[in-house]
């Protein structure tokens, strides 16, 4: 197992574990199988999870929802390589990174049921950044973030994740430049799931993305996203380099959409429904499970009791949505200043009568 | 008693700031090794070193985005866009991110974030170096915006606004940049969201913010001769703005001019105006007159003193504010 990453010739990504679960790499990511059943136990109750939101917002208790079903290894195996005190700036669509983090779903859940933006989640002490929708524009908060970090003397590493898209904004420029210029402790974890709403990722680029960290000034790596144990050991490398102070890593992980980009998007308008049956024939989590039953990690009984936990956790999470009250309306005006003027105040007692 | 320009004042700020909190960090494109290209940041890399005050690619939206990440990591950034117009890049972090982030995350990192930002015109600029982008930020919840008109007055705003638990625009004006006073530098004293009157009048009030409170002050001048006794306001807040001065110069004179260097059309004097109409309507003996920019863009160098209010502009309309 070299250090460098190895890239197949042009778009071959890195892979470990093939389509079959048969693995065609060294599936010794330094795991054991403890921990190799914990990524299993997170990618099922993930997916259980998103199911879960998507079938919440069609009953009306979630505002649109953007599901990652078929993203669970990029986000599960990424998530599970960080340390404590690694910080990770999200998207929108990063909830399975989210549940790994520690991060209480049903606070989370709080964006997409529409009662608060942002972080109702306390970023600092979860590490887990505010969701961010106006894409790319995490980016420099995780530069910034990053750089605040080393000037502590901390050996944190700063994770951001973004999508394919999102390599066609300027801040993914603008904080992979400051990243590279700076040689920030920091991770750029892309998940190319395919699509950016209806737009194939080969008409959001016509390079490929893990390529254009060399224009930076720092590796790039791409692997199957769809390959837990590839994905998680090409971010253990890149946090390990940015820890050792060597720079930011830009990692490309091929994954698939296999849901609508939201529940407000129909699919079927743009993409092809073989396609996503092809994708479906590369699903992450069967992939894992049988390569982990087959290696003896884990047997059926295991894989019985990841389902059943993700039904009730699914349950205590609907639960706890559902009883979640709209926001008291002072908070409307609380939080906008640290220092509110009185105009404001005076709008506020309009406002509250 | 030391003379002091804008431009060293707002130096000073810098400097006495970093001295006093070592979580103030300062950082932009150009302003390390060469200070600043209006020397505005010279000597604070030599004195603080590199980790504290550092050189950026020329990377707007990433200056603005990192310093909200430097937030998060309890730092204090005071960042300085080049000029006006470049700091649009900006925007979407400035407007996304920097004015919103409090709230997002219900109050538990506080966005001390000082933006400068050389503005205004009046120094025959190229174009895209005159701009007026008051309202921009004005407009946007969760932002402040001071704009200071005097080197002493710079010094504190400057303080004020780095020290300042939410986001500050601190909009300098390049005209008045090499323009001197002379005093002791102070931090206190009239505070953000505070007006200053820095002329007394009875007949009408005048007022302005930036490059402008010089020329509301030759009109005063000039009005006294001719027996109107104009009192002139340096709103220097722009957001908040204050309440409780318009409200007072209103009732007590009956008539306001406000001046500024942007377009007239949804520029801040309307605002003003519609302040004053709330708060003392019952006093007023004139319509708010305004004296602005025209709806243009900024103008080439040979054309800026016909788009800015002149004296001869704002005199005329105290005239027909007080003739009324
Ligand atoms: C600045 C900005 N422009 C447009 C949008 C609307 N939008 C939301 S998600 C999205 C696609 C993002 O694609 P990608 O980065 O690949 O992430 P994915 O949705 O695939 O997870 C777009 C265009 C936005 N949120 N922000
Ligand atoms: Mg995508």
């Amino acid at each position: 197992m070299s250090d460098e990453p190895e890239h197949g010739a042009g778009t071959e990504p890195v892979r470990i574990l093939a389509p079959d679960g048969s693995p065609v790499g060294d599936a010794d990511v330094g795991l054991s199988p403890e921990e190799l059943r914990e990524l299993l136990r997170w990618m099922v109750l993930a997916r259980r999870l998103d199911r879960e939101c998507v079938a919440l917002q069609r009953q009306g208790e979630l505002t649109v929802y953007p599901g990652f079903e078929g993203q669970e290894a990029a986000q599960v195996g990424s998530a599970f390589a960080l340390g404590q005190l690694d910080f990770v700036w999200p998207t929108f669509r990063e909830l399975a990174v989210a549940l790994v983090r520690g991060v209480d779903a049903v606070q989370y859940l709080q964006y997409h049921r529409g009662t608060w933006h942002g972080g109702p989640y306390d970023p600092r002490a979860t590490r887990f950044g505010p969701i961010c929708i106006p894409i790319a524009t995490q980016l420099p908060h995780a530069a910034g973030y990053a750089l605040g970090q080393r000037l502590d003397g901390s050996d944190a590493v700063t994770m951001a994740y973004f999508g394919d898209g999102s390599t066609s904004e300027g801040d993914f420029h603008e904080a992979a430049n400051l990243a590279g210029v700076w040689r920030l402790p920091m991770v750029l974890f892309c998940q190319n799931n395919g699509w950016a709403i209806s737009l194939p990722s080969s008409e959001q680029t016509a390079g490929e993305i893990w390529r254009r960290a060399e224009g930076y000034g720092f590796p790039g790596v791409r692997v199957d996203g769809n390959d837990v144990l590839a994905v998680h050991r090409a971010t253990a490398r890149a946090l390990e380099r940015a820890r050792r102070g060597d720079g930011p890593t830009l990692i490309e992980a091929m994954t698939y959409r296999i849901g609508a980009h939201s529940t407000a998007d129909d699919a079927t308008r743009y993409r092809d429904d073989a396609e996503v049956e092809r994708a479906r024939a590369a699903d992450p989590i069967a992939r894992f499970r049988s390569w982990l039953l087959a290696a003896g990690h884990a047997d059926d009984r295991f894989v019985t009791a990841c389902e059943e936990q993700a039904d009730a956790f699914a349950l205590e999470v609907r639960t706890g949505v559902i009883a979640t009250p709209a926001p008291p309306a002072e908070w409307m005006f609380d939080w906008v200043y640290a220092d509110p003027p009185p105009s404001l105040g005076r709008q506020r007692d309009e406002a509250l009568g | 008693m030391t003379e002091w320009t804008m431009s060293g004042a707002l130096n000073r700020a810098l400097y006495d700031a970093l001295a006093e909190d070592p979580r103030v960090l300062v950082f932009g494109e150009d302003v390390g090794r060469s200070g600043g290209v209006f020397r505005v940041t010279d000597g604070l890399q030599a004195e603080y070193g590199e980790a504290r005050v550092f050189d950026t690619p020329i990377s707007e939206a990433g200056i603005a985005g990192a310093a909200v990440g430097l937030c998060f990591a309890g730092w204090r950034p005071v960042v300085e866009m080049q000029f006006d117009a470049f700091s649009y890049p900006a925007m979407e972090q400035v407007v996304d991110h920097v004015a919103k982030m409090r709230m997002r995350v219900r109050g538990r990192v506080d966005m001390s974030i000082t933006l400068r930002i050389p503005a205004f015109g009046g120094i025959k600029g190229k174009e895209h170096h005159g701009e007026s982008p008051e309202t921009y930020y004005a407009h946007t919840a969760g932002l402040k915006v001071v704009a200071p008109s005097s080197a002493l007055d710079a010094y504190r705003l400057l303080r004020q606004a780095i020290a300042d638990p939410d986001p500050v625009i601190v909009l300098e004006p390049k005209a008045r940049y090499w323009s001197k006073e002379s005093g002791e530098l102070a931090s206190d004293g009239p505070g953000i969201g505070n007006a200053r009157v820095l002329r007394d009048g009875e007949n009408v009030t005048l007022m302005a913010w930036g490059a402008m409170v010089a020329r509301v002050l030759d009109s005063a001048a000039i009005l006294a001769d001719e027996a109107i006794s104009a009192r002139v306001v340096d709103l220097r807040s722009l957001s908040p703005l204050d309440d409780a001065v318009l409200e007072r110069c209103a009732r007590e004179t009956g008539r306001v001019v406000v001046v500024h260097e942007a377009p007239r059309s949804v520029g801040l004097g309307a605002e003003v105006a519609a302040r004053i109409m709330e708060l003392a309507f019952d006093h007023l003996q004139a319509p708010v007159a305004r004296v602005t920019g025209w709806d243009t863009p900024y103008p080439p160098a040979s054309l800026e003193q016909l788009y800015l209010p002149s004296v001869e502009r704002i005199c005329d309309a105290a005239r027909k504010v007080v003739a009324y």
